[in-house]
């Protein structure tokens, strides 16, 4: 991919190839292009091997980032995701990771910081008692996965737009990223993170977030698809340097947007 | 010139007398499609494994396209521009040249299961391949519809905030799947048929190819 990536600032390199490392992909799905031969008719209708190997996956990629600036100018900053009563919440709603709930990152909420860094005036840790003071804003809308199932879920929080602003930070920059206690991370787009419904999530059902659910805090963006809702999110940068995330490095489309 | 006459002709002036069957713009819109569809089915397929809609049906990725999640999606809205360009050139030239209105209409009910009768017969003609029977009218007529139906569930699929009222009209996003699985399988059941006939009525192939 074209898409050049730095060490995001605040990110011991040696703890990112650890987690780079546990993280990796199966070998087979490195190469997700390759000996997929399907409906053997497409490779006899054209008469070369035209899915396999790198050429088609460098092209594929391409077109998925010309998809990334057609959603882009999909985008509508007022266009609302919709919201459905507390009868329609899915219940249980599922926990949905690329590893299983027993892994899931346990942090200790007394001693959690939120670390703020990039192009923002006030850098100052954020604990979670500071942040349950500020006025919060609800939603239930749908998380609906890459994978295609969708879920009703109840979210309460900080609305992230107005929590920039606090903070002073540079609203013309183009991305904010996300690092996550795990090692999972995302990088969204600017007019996204100021989206009216995208949230600094704090409480599921207006109970503190469960570790299940991305305790302390969640990223909730009812106009994204849920791998770009990370959780369990422990920084928050504003800066101009796409930082990528955890799928779309791995192939899955960088915009996302519903 | 007498009928005797004329089947004394050359061979190679009688293919030049053959009537035009599809003109060159039907003939590149259907391979494009082809293509794109066969791409669009294939990576739908491996899509459709992350998270099936019915406990009895998987597609293994032998017969899928994309390997695996990821791959499948960078396939299906890749091919989804093929695909979409292709069938708005298609659909104008066709409203806009008569194309449709004189080779898919009208569809009787009538004449569709006299038709159904005579195929099962084995009595249907196929001398005159410029004039569609009205089985044929009524499977081409269906699979447009079919392929107009399946851009725009995917589309309410695709977007179910910023074309919220697309996806509200296929009656939200979980309905709005199966419609697309649906217009799906519609469309696989009539490349069954499609491609099955087509192969038993070898001239109908060559007329798609060199258009006579």
């Amino acid at each position: 991919m074209a898409r050049t990536r730095k060490t995001p600032p605040g990110v011991d390199p040696k703890l990112l190839i650890k987690d780079a490392a546990k993280l990796l992909p199966e070998p087979s799905r490195r190469i997700f292009l390759r000996g997929a031969v399907s409906l053997g008719a497409l490779s006899m209708l054209t008469g070369c091997d035209i899915v396999d190997g790198p050429t088609s996956e460098n092209v594929l990629r391409v077109i998925s980032r010309f998809n990334d600036k057609v959603q882009a100018l999909l985008f509508s900053e007022t266009t609302l995701a919709p919201e459905y009563p507390e009868s329609a919440i899915t219940r249980p709603f599922p926990f949905n990771a690329y590893y299983s709930i027993d892994e899931a990152p346990d942090i200790d909420g007394d001693n959690y910081k939120l670390e703020i860094g990039g192009l923002v005036d006030n850098k100052k840790s954020w604990t979670l008692p500071e942040l349950n003071q500020l006025p919060e804003v609800s939603q239930i809308t749908r998380h609906v996965c890459v994978e295609g199932w969708s879920a009703i879920g109840s979210w309460q929080g900080v609305r992230l737009s107005d929590f920039l602003k606090m903070i002073g930070a540079d609203l013309t920059a183009k991305y904010v990223w996300f690092q996550c206690a795990e090692g999972y991370s995302n990088t969204i787009d600017m007019p996204t993170a100021l989206h009216p419904q995208t949230q600094l999530t704090l409480k599921f059902d207006n109970k503190t977030l469960p570790t299940a659910y991305g305790f302390p805090i969640k990223i909730r963006i009812p106009t994204k698809l849920g791998f770009k809702n990370p959780k369990y999110v422990t920084a928050m940068w504003v800066q101009n340097n796409d930082a990528g995330g955890y799928w779309e490095n791995q192939g899955y489309n960088w915009f996302s947007g519903q | 010139m007498t009928i005797e006459a004329a089947s004394n002709l050359p061979v190679a002036t009688t293919r030049a007398a053959r009537p035009l069957v599809h003109p060159r713009w039907v003939r590149i819109t259907h391979w494009v499609n082809a293509l794109a569809i066969f791409m669009m089915i294939g990576s739908g397929w491996q899509i459709y494994d992350a998270s099936p809609l019915f406990r009895f049906l998987y597609f293994p990725s032998q017969i899928a396209l994309g390997e695996w999640l990821a791959g499948a999606l960078l396939w299906h809205f890749a091919a989804m521009w093929l695909f979409v360009i292709n069938l708005i050139v298609y659909v104008t030239l066709g409203i806009a040249t008569g194309h449709f209105r004189q080779k898919l209409l009208p569809i009787r009910p009538h004449d569709v299961w006299a038709d159904i009768t005579l195929a099962l017969r084995g009595k249907l003609s196929h001398d005159d391949l410029t004039v569609y029977n009205a089985v044929q009218r009524l499977l081409y007529f269906g699979v447009i519809i079919a392929a107009v139906v399946i851009v725009l569930s995917g589309l309410s699929i695709w977007k179910p905030v910023q074309l919220k009222y697309l996806t509200a009209f296929f009656g939200g996003y979980d309905i709005a799947r199966y419609v697309h699985f649906f217009a799906m399988a519609s469309i696989v059941a009539f490349l069954a048929i499609h491609i099955t006939l087509a192969l038993l009525v070898p001239k109908s192939l060559r007329a798609m190819i060199v258009g006579r």
